[in-house]
């Protein structure tokens, strides 16, 4: 009981807190007088209300985190947060079910970017850039922001630091305060974002587009406030501004920070992703470029390029803007495509899937047994450009791709029981369960995940908080282990 | 602070423990990755796996931009040169090494800044030994602790049934023996602090805490409790580095018996000791300390590296008659179950050796700490600079400083210059000043302020640090 009282004690804090960024879309309510500012005001005032509430009613109840808390405190507040951001979406959108509202800030929470409202072009801005905002907060994480500026969470900060951040090697500091660990990324997210937003605007853009487009860029969402997304614009240097940022944003911003520290670019020679992200998905960018040319899809080098490279980078990365009806290229293209969403981002980065530094453990492992096969006798350690990997990182990789996997099958199968084709089906849940986005067919970027009923939605729904908090973290609060005292 | 402590050892993680919550960033050093890994998991700081006389080593850790280094891994040796390290590579400011050889220890040049350049080199054990020495002095004390080169005292005394102190209020102490000042700094009672006035009522079993010049302590012990006959003899529990110290360091002044359970090491005691009476055995055997009269025994001191063994031995010799019993007890959950049980006085060697590293790390000119009641309170030996311009307490009534709630003034150490004599260097002499209301602080006055809540340590550093422009 007290461990559920210290947890709501700091979701109140959390929540006082966060209700604080309705101010933004407040603001450009006012600005572009949309007409929805007692939507947000009236959601800010639950917010804080329910927040201050719960810090007030519990302040003599509360004590430090333990492991479980922390795990509780990451779902419900990821859970909860989604659910009074739908607040503003629901009194500012009339006729929009709790189901399709819960879907919406979910997918911009976990930076997923799959929707379910069409029209964005006649939206109002202040709920598009609620919708942006909720993406960019998403992107790095909750938890983390509130441990950079929340005193209280000192101690138990590590440990939710932990259920939040995307990786397997979770312990890795950057500095020796988890505080100032928390807030030295959030600092380098902030100025690269900053960099985005010039440079869209720079590139064409009007601001509220720049900004709105930052959002999802740097958080690897995916979010647009036009139903043509990137189609809108149809602008090369914006395509190649995106690709830009998508790319940078999928490294790990631990690496940022140390880089940006240093001044010097040493850090992403020693991150074991960088380069190899780097190259996988450049590679991938001219690959597909040259299948569609000899597949015919568009008729010169420089068109395929462009649109493979900005689709590529985009679903890969795991942000899920599009440019072009990929759904519509032949099957191995698009299928590649979401193969690279699963594994392409680094571990530390806004994006989503299993993380790059997973699939490299998975390879070395099956390396691994390889060399143990020929030579049973070989002290053989699993090493990643030069450190010794523990055993227990390696098993830990192993059980995550196995439940990974099975969430998936087991997901497509629910779908597919209620009705769904096995295309639209299976992509919808490798697009939520990697926090990318569009899927394909009947969920292609081209349509939006309308067409679902409720039960498909909460399937997706749940795909997509999956994802985020890396299988484990939410999985295990409904394991009956959890609940045991 | 950016602070570097190498080795994760008991010293290591305590101190870190005492650290980390004070805004403090720690990266701490150890060759065993696992426990570094239980330490990461509990406290918030960083860890660094390897050797901490490594120049590669210190670099990861942060040596670059620390404030201070603390080198306590199990080896002098790797101490000695981790400071040299930092000296000459990283430039760390303050550097402070646990040196345990007696033989180190006896030739400080060579900690000088062009030798190993240690700051302060710290031997737990000496502090240790040195401060069972004072009980052994004020058998009636729970804790004898000196500032000021030993010319204040603070005394920790249980208060009983039968000194005159007891039931009345505090003021009556002045009243009832004028020619001795001293002042209350707190009384604990059931383990909750009471900050005392002048009309507090002093209860029996209270945990009195008193701040007097050195040589009246024993006079305000006896208000508070019915003296103890002075101890004559006195049998130590295992002859490891601390029993072994002690022994020498008292054993021209009591009768002393010593229990060793490793025979080569007997022997070598009896060597290196003239007085002592050195025996084979084990200290949780009932037979060879009633054998050896421990009923008779003024004081038993439980000294072996094992908390479950010194607990034991000192709960049969308290059975067995012996009339005190002091039990070295390194785990704080033991101590908590203990102290105010059965054994008489348990000391923590972490919580006696912490006072040292932690005046060093307070910020402003502190020239000695005291860690109390295992870091929840502190005693601290300020030095007030400044004049009344630039400072918040020179040239101030007590009365009339903001001190936070929580903190007291117990006393004041003036150094007064004397007129010199012919063929001598100047003269002087510290003056010490028992804190009442009205006495006025002076430039340069060390002022030992006692707090209750370690929450408020940095709000008293703060009152005693000089406004910015005075140079």
């Amino acid at each position: 009981m007290t461990s559920l009282l210290t947890v709501a004690s700091h979701l109140g804090l959390i929540a006082m807190v966060m209700s604080l960024t309705h101010l933004i879309p407040i603001a450009v309510s006012l600005a572009y007088d949309d007409g929805t500012q007692n939507a947000f005001v009236l959601s800010m005032a639950v917010n804080f209300a329910v927040g201050y509430f719960a810090w007030i009613a519990t302040r003599r109840r509360r004590r430090d985190l333990t492991p479980r808390d922390g795990i509780l405190l990451v779902v419900l507040a990821w859970c909860g947060g989604a659910a009074f951001a739908t607040l503003p979406l629901l009194l500012g959108i009339p006729g929009l079910s709790i189901t399709d509202a819960y879907f919406e800030t979910v997918s911009g929470l976990t930076t997923a970017g799959s929707t379910v409202l069409s029209g964005l072009d006649t939206l109002a801005p202040s709920l598009n850039i609620w919708r942006g905002l909720l993406q960019w907060l998403g992107g790095m994480g909750l938890i983390v922001l509130a441990v950079a500026i929340l005193p209280l969470l000192g101690v138990g900060g590590r440990q939710i630091f932990r259920a939040e951040t995307p990786g397997p090697m979770k312990d890795k500091k950057l500095t020796p305060r988890i505080k100032e660990t928390a807030k030295g990324l959030w600092m380098v997210y902030a100025l690269i974002s900053i960099a985005c937003a010039v440079c869209y605007h720079w590139a064409g853009m009007n601001w509220f587009d720049a900004f709105m487009h930052m959002f999802s860029t740097m958080s690897l969402g995916g979010f647009s406030n036009y139903d043509a997304s990137f189609g809108k614009f149809d602008s090369p240097l914006i395509e190649f501004v995106a690709i830009v940022f998508m790319l940078i944003a999928s490294l790990n911003f631990g690496s940022h920070f140390l880089a940006f520290r240093a001044r010097s670019v040493a850090p992403y020679r020693r991150d074991p992703e960088a380069g190899l992200c780097m190259l996988i998905l450049l590679s991938s960018c001219l690959g597909i470029a040259l299948y569609l040319l000899a597949k015919g899809v568009y008729a010169d080098f420089w068109t395929a390029l462009r649109f493979a490279s900005f689709n590529v980078v985009s679903i890969a990365s795991t942000t899920g803007y599009a440019n072009a009806d990929f759904n519509l290229w032949p099957i191995f293209a698009p299928m590649w495509m979401l193969f690279l969403c699963s594994f392409a981002s680094c571990s530390g980065s806004t994006g989503g899937g299993i993380k790059l530094i997973r699939a490299q453990l998975l390879y070395i492992q099956i390396y691994r047994e390889f060399v143990k096969l020929l030579h049973p006798n070989a002290v053989n350690p699993a090493k990643l450009k030069g450190h010794v990997i523990e055993n227990k990182v390696i098993f830990s990789v192993l059980a995550f791709l196995f439940i990974y996997i099975a969430s998936i099958v087991s997901m497509t199968l629910l779908l597919l029981a209620s009705g769904l084709d096995a295309l639209t089906a299976f992509s919808a849940v490798v697009a939520c369960i990697n926090n990318m986005g569009p899927g394909l067919n009947q969920v292609g970027p081209a349509t939006t995940f309308a067409v679902l009923t409720d039960f498909q939605t909460w399937i997706c729904t749940f795909a997509m908080l999956l994802g985020r908090l890396e299988l484990f973290t939410l999985l295990i609060v409904f394991t009956p282990v959890f609940w045991r005292r | 602070m950016k602070i570097v402590i190498l080795g994760a050892g008991q010293v290591g993680s305590s101190v870190a423990e005492n650290l980390v919550s004070e805004a403090n960033d720690i990266t701490v050093v150890d060759t065993n990755a696992e426990r570094l890994r239980m330490l990461a998991d509990r406290l918030d700081l960083r860890t660094v796996v390897g050797n901490a006389a490594h120049p590669a080593t210190l670099e990861n850790a942060g040596a670059r931009d620390a404030d201070l280094i603390l080198a306590v891994t199990q080896s002098d040796e790797t101490n000695l040169v981790a400071c040299k390290l930092a000296a000459t590579m990283f430039n760390i400011p303050t550097k402070i090494a646990r040196i345990r050889s007696a033989d180190y220890l006896s030739h400080p040049e060579i900690f000088s800044a062009e030798n190993f350049s240690v700051d302060v080199p710290i031997c737990p054990e000496q502090i240790l030994t040195d401060y069972i020495v004072k009980l052994l002095e004020f058998p009636e004390a729970l804790q004898v602790l000196e500032f000021a080169h030993g010319k204040v005292s603070l005394v920790a005394v249980r208060a009983f049934h039968g000194g005159p102190l007891v039931g009345h209020e505090i003021s009556y102490l002045r009243s009832h023996m004028p020619q001795i000042d001293a002042r209350v700094a707190a009384i604990f009672r059931q383990d909750s602090a009471i900050l005392p006035e002048g009309q507090t009522v002093c209860e029996a079993d209270d945990e009195v805490f008193f701040v007097a010049a050195t040589e009246n302590i024993r006079g305000v012990m006896r208000e508070l409790r019915r003296m103890d006959k002075p101890v004559k003899r006195v049998m130590i529990g295992g002859g490891g580095n601390i029993g072994r110290r002690l022994a020498k360091a008292i054993e021209e002044r009591y009768e002393v018996k010593i229990i060793e359970y490793n025979k080569a090491t007997a022997e070598r005691l009896a060597t290196e000791l003239n007085k002592t009476l050195v025996l084979v055995g084990d200290v949780t055997d009932e037979e060879l300390l009633q054998a050896e009269n421990i009923g008779d025994m003024d004081v038993y001191c439980a000294l072996t590296n094992d908390d479950e063994n010194n607990i034991m031995s000192s709960l049969l010799a308290k059975r067995l008659g012996v009339r005190k019993v002091i039990a070295l007890i390194n785990r704080g959950s033991y101590v908590n179950l203990l102290q105010s049980g059965r054994i008489d006085i348990a000391i923590s060697p972490v919580q006696a050796t912490i006072g040292t590293l932690l005046a060093r790390v307070r910020r402003g000119d502190v020239a000695a700490v005291h860690s109390l009641r295992r870091g929840a309170a502190e005693a601290l030996e300020l030095v007030a600079h400044g004049d009344a311009r630039s400072s918040r307490v020179v040239g101030r009534k007590i009365e009339d400083i903001d001190l936070p709630k929580g903190a007291t003034i117990g006393a004041l150490v003036r150094r007064r210059e004397l007129p010199a004599r012919k063929n001598e260097e100047s003269r002087h002499e510290d003056q010490v000043i028992i804190a009442h209301h009205d006495t006025v602080i002076e430039a340069d006055d060390h002022v030992i302020v006692f707090v209750v809540n370690r929450r408020m340590i940095s709000k008293v550093e703060k009152l005693f640090q000089v406004d910015v422009g005075f140079v």
